[in-house]
This record gives structure tokens, sequence and C-alpha cells, in this order.
């Protein structure tokens, strides 16, 4: 039989998730058919980022399942699913190393090519040769999303992308991602802000209390949203 | 001999490199080198291991090698030498008073130093790389030698460290080695048996090599953590 030749969809089905004896995810479901930007959105401590951990196979569900159209997200055994972190973890090594490490531990072939690849396809040239960690906020997530693309994911999960950037680097970053969307990335991501999410995702996925409150078209969400915590959050009232 | 021709001769051996004083400084410089290339073969992986094994026992495992850091010299020797001798476990090998017996309690000595500082430094490394690396898959002992590379100006360090520690003591190369004239004697035996016979030439001599060694590590230890600081941020 021969291999499927693509993971998607994502199949979540009652994730649930517990630590140190609170519970923090209950009961969340969702598809993420192939393309497009879907935003995680909700206040603080709701399970967004936990929610990306989890898809991402990072952490084990307490209960319910994850799961991919390949064998655990792989393809002939290379994982196809890849992660951009809140506070990119940059090696100390230069950009060019960062980028050749991962690109050797995932996928294992043509590393200096595909490094190359990446620096030209992010226009991290100029600071290849550089130490990553001297890097600016901005540099180091636009390496760590190069870092990522490199590993040729067909989903690609980013918490909170842009959180502790300025808005020179936020906007780079969100221009990045909407050409990575152009070129049919699928993409789940995390933000704390949802003009950012109305913004770049197509599609919106409201936690609260770690619950799945509503999964709507972007401008529905907005426009009019189904529940009434949802219509709070919007309205920038607290959730508790 | 008053103390200013001492030094005037002392220095004469040293910039005449008096044959008789370069095969002491050799010796010394070899047998420690070999002691900390051994120990850190075993302790770079070990100390790797043990940052990132959970097993019960790992905290007192760790408490056992940083006490082990302040072992005293003479203990070292005394246990090499009790391993050694002719009625001990390895006492058929031949290889007390040789040089070899004297690496080996030198690697006593150097070993919990790299195994203690490698541990903290690559736990503290995983921990800031934990979740990137598992992301590719960077799992258990694949990740060490990542961890060991992002780690090196740090190892550095300690390996420099390791090497301060050998090449200055006395009671373990004494009691092993024996301090055999042209065999087995090294700039610190030197110092102590010629200090005593009352040739203070040729003990001061050995002085200025083994401080000036002291001040080229601790140069070295230097510049390895400021290239770190520069490269690593």
């Amino acid at each position: 039989m021969r291999p499927p030749a693509t993971i998607l969809p994502l199949r979540v089905r009652g994730l649930s998730f517990a630590a140190g004896g609170r519970t923090l995810l209950e009961d969340v479901s969702f598809t993420l058919p192939r393309g497009g930007i879907t935003a995680i959105i909700g206040p603080n401590g709701a399970g967004k980022s936990l929610t990306l951990r989890l898809c991402h196979g990072l952490l084990a569900p307490l209960s319910g399942t994850v799961e991919w159209c390949g064998d655990g997200g792989r393809i002939g055994g290379t994982s196809r699913h890849a992660m951009v972190f809140q506070r990119p973890v940059m090696l100390r090594r230069s950009a060019r190393a960062n980028l050749a490490h991962a690109i050797a531990s995932v996928i294992g072939r043509d590393v200096a090519a595909r490094t190359q690849a990446a620096l030209e396809r992010f226009g991290l040239e100029a600071l290849a040769d550089r130490p990553a960690r001297l890097l600016s906020g901005g540099e180091q997530q636009r390496l760590a999303i190069a870092r990522a693309w490199a590993l040729e994911p067909e989903v690609l999960f980013l918490d909170e992308p842009s959180s502790h950037l300025d808005p020179g680097a936020t906007r780079q970053i969100e221009q990045i991602m909407t050409q990575l969307a152009q070129e049919g990335l699928t993409m789940l991501m995390t933000t704390h802000d949802f003009q950012q999410a109305r913004r770049l995702a197509g599609r919106v996925l409201f936690l609260n209390k770690g619950r799945l409150v509503e999964d709507a078209d972007t401008a529905r969400f907005f426009g009019a949203p189904a529940t009434e915590e949802a219509r709070a959050f919007i309205a920038g009232e607290l959730l508790w | 001999m008053d103390v200013a021709s001492a030094f005037a001769a002392a220095f004469q051996l040293v910039l005449g490199l008096d044959p008789r004083f370069l095969q002491i400084v050799g010796l010394s410089l070899s047998v420690t080198l070999t002691a900390v290339v051994l120990a850190a073969l075993i302790g770079l992986p070990l100390g790797a291991w043990l940052a990132l094994a959970r097993f019960p026992g790992r905290a007192a495992l760790i408490v056992l090698i940083n006490g082990l850091m302040g072992l005293p010299p003479v203990v070292a020797g005394l246990m090499v030498f009790l391993l050694l001798s002719r009625s001990g476990p390895l006492g058929d090998w031949g290889l007390l008073f040789t040089p070899s017996a004297m690496v080996a309690a030198q690697m006593l000595l150097v070993l919990p130093i790299i195994v203690a500082l490698t541990r903290s430094t690559v736990e503290e490394l995983w921990t800031e790389y934990r979740e990137h690396f598992r992301s590719i898959g960077l799992t258990g002992l694949r990740a060490v030698p990542s961890l060991l590379w992002d780690g090196r100006f740090a190892l550095a360090t300690g390996l420099l460290a390791g090497f301060g520690r050998a090449s200055a003591e006395v009671g373990a190369v004494l009691i092993v080695g024996g301090n055999i004239a042209g065999y087995t004697r090294t700039m610190t035996t030197s110092i102590a048996l010629e200090t005593s016979k009352g040739d203070l030439p040729l003990a001061l001599g050995l002085g200025l090599v083994l401080i000036a060694l002291t001040l080229a590590i601790n140069a070295a230890a230097y510049g390895a953590s400021r290239v770190g600081a520069r490269f690593a941020g």
C-alpha cells in the first residue's frame, strides 16, 4: 500500500489535559483541513499554547486523540509538522548553523543546499554568519520561521509568534505568514491579540478556561459572535 | 646560598633549557595532559548522560560527584596506590611507580570536576533547548552531541580547571609515582624534594614554570569565557 501523500486533515477529538490536579484543557475537538491560517484566541490561561503543544506532540494528552492522516504526522519517517515558539530557541551558533542543525536532524540530506535556500527565501543571507543569539528579536523570530520552513512541513504551528516584537517586526512576521499561506502552507497559530487574528486568520478557535467556546469564520466570529463569552472578549472585557 | 643568587641560578636553569629541568617539565605536562584528555573522554559523555537521565539515586550521585571535586590529592593517591600495589586488585599490571600510575591518580582528581561541570552546563542548556529539540526529534542521547557543542566554551573552562588542579597537586603523584629521578619526578614533587635538600635554584625554576602555567591556564579560561560571551550572547 502506498503511504498517504499528506498528513492532513488533522483531527483533534475530545482533547483534555491536566497538571497538578488542575484541568487545563477539557474536551476540545476540531478538524484542521488543508490550507489557510487558523488562529486560536482567548485570554491568558485559556489553553492556547497547550493545544498547540498537544497537536505537535510535545505533550501527551490526558485523554482524547490527535490524529494525523499519516503515521503520527510523519511521512516516510519524516515529521511533516513543525513549530515556532513564542521565544525563539536559538542555539549558540551562527544563523546558518542553526538552520543546518535542524535540517540535518529532521531531513538529513542536502543540508547545505537547503540551508542556503532558507537563508535566501527569508532574506537572511547578510545575517548568516552572525551568532544567532545576538540577532534582534525580530531577526531571531524570522530565523526561527525559516528554520521551521526548511523542514518542509505541511503544517506549521506558531505560538504567539510576535507577542514580544515591536510593531515593525510584527508586521514583517505577519507578511511572511501571509506569503506562506499563499504558497499553501497550513498554519495553526495562537495569539492573545484578536486584531492580529482578524488580520491573518480565515478561521478562529476561541478558547476560554480550557474549553473550545467557538469555532467560526473570522468574519462571522468578529461580526456576530455566537456566545456571550466571545462578545465580552472582543469588547475587551476581562473573562473570569 | 642566599635567595637572590638562588633566583639568578633559577633563571639560568629556565633560560638555559637545562636538560634535567626540561625532562621534569616535559614529564609533568605529558602526565597531566594525558590525564585530562582521558578524563574528558569519560567525563564529557558521562556528565551529559547524568544531566539528561532520570533514575532513582540520581540526586545522591550528583552530590557524591560534586563532593569528589574536593577529594584531597593524597587520598586519591592512596586509593590508586591500594589498587595498584602488589597485593592490590590490579597489582599484576605492575603499574605502581610508573608515569601510568600518576596518570591514573590525576584522572581520579580531574574526572569529578569534568563530570560535575558538564552535568550542570548540559542540564542548563537542555532546559532551554528541550522543546525545540523535541520538536525536531532530538531526544535522549541523540541530543548529547549538540548539547556538548553548544556548551563548548563553559566546558573548555572546566577542562582548564581540571588541568590546573592536576598540574598543581603533589600528594597523589608522590604516592603512586615514587618521585624516581628521571622517571616519575614531576615539577611539584621536585620542588618538595629539592627545597628540603636545599637545592633552591631548581625548586625556584620549576616554581616559576608552574606559576607561568597557572597564569596561562587562567588567561586561556578567561579568553574562552570572553569568546563564549561574544558568541553565545
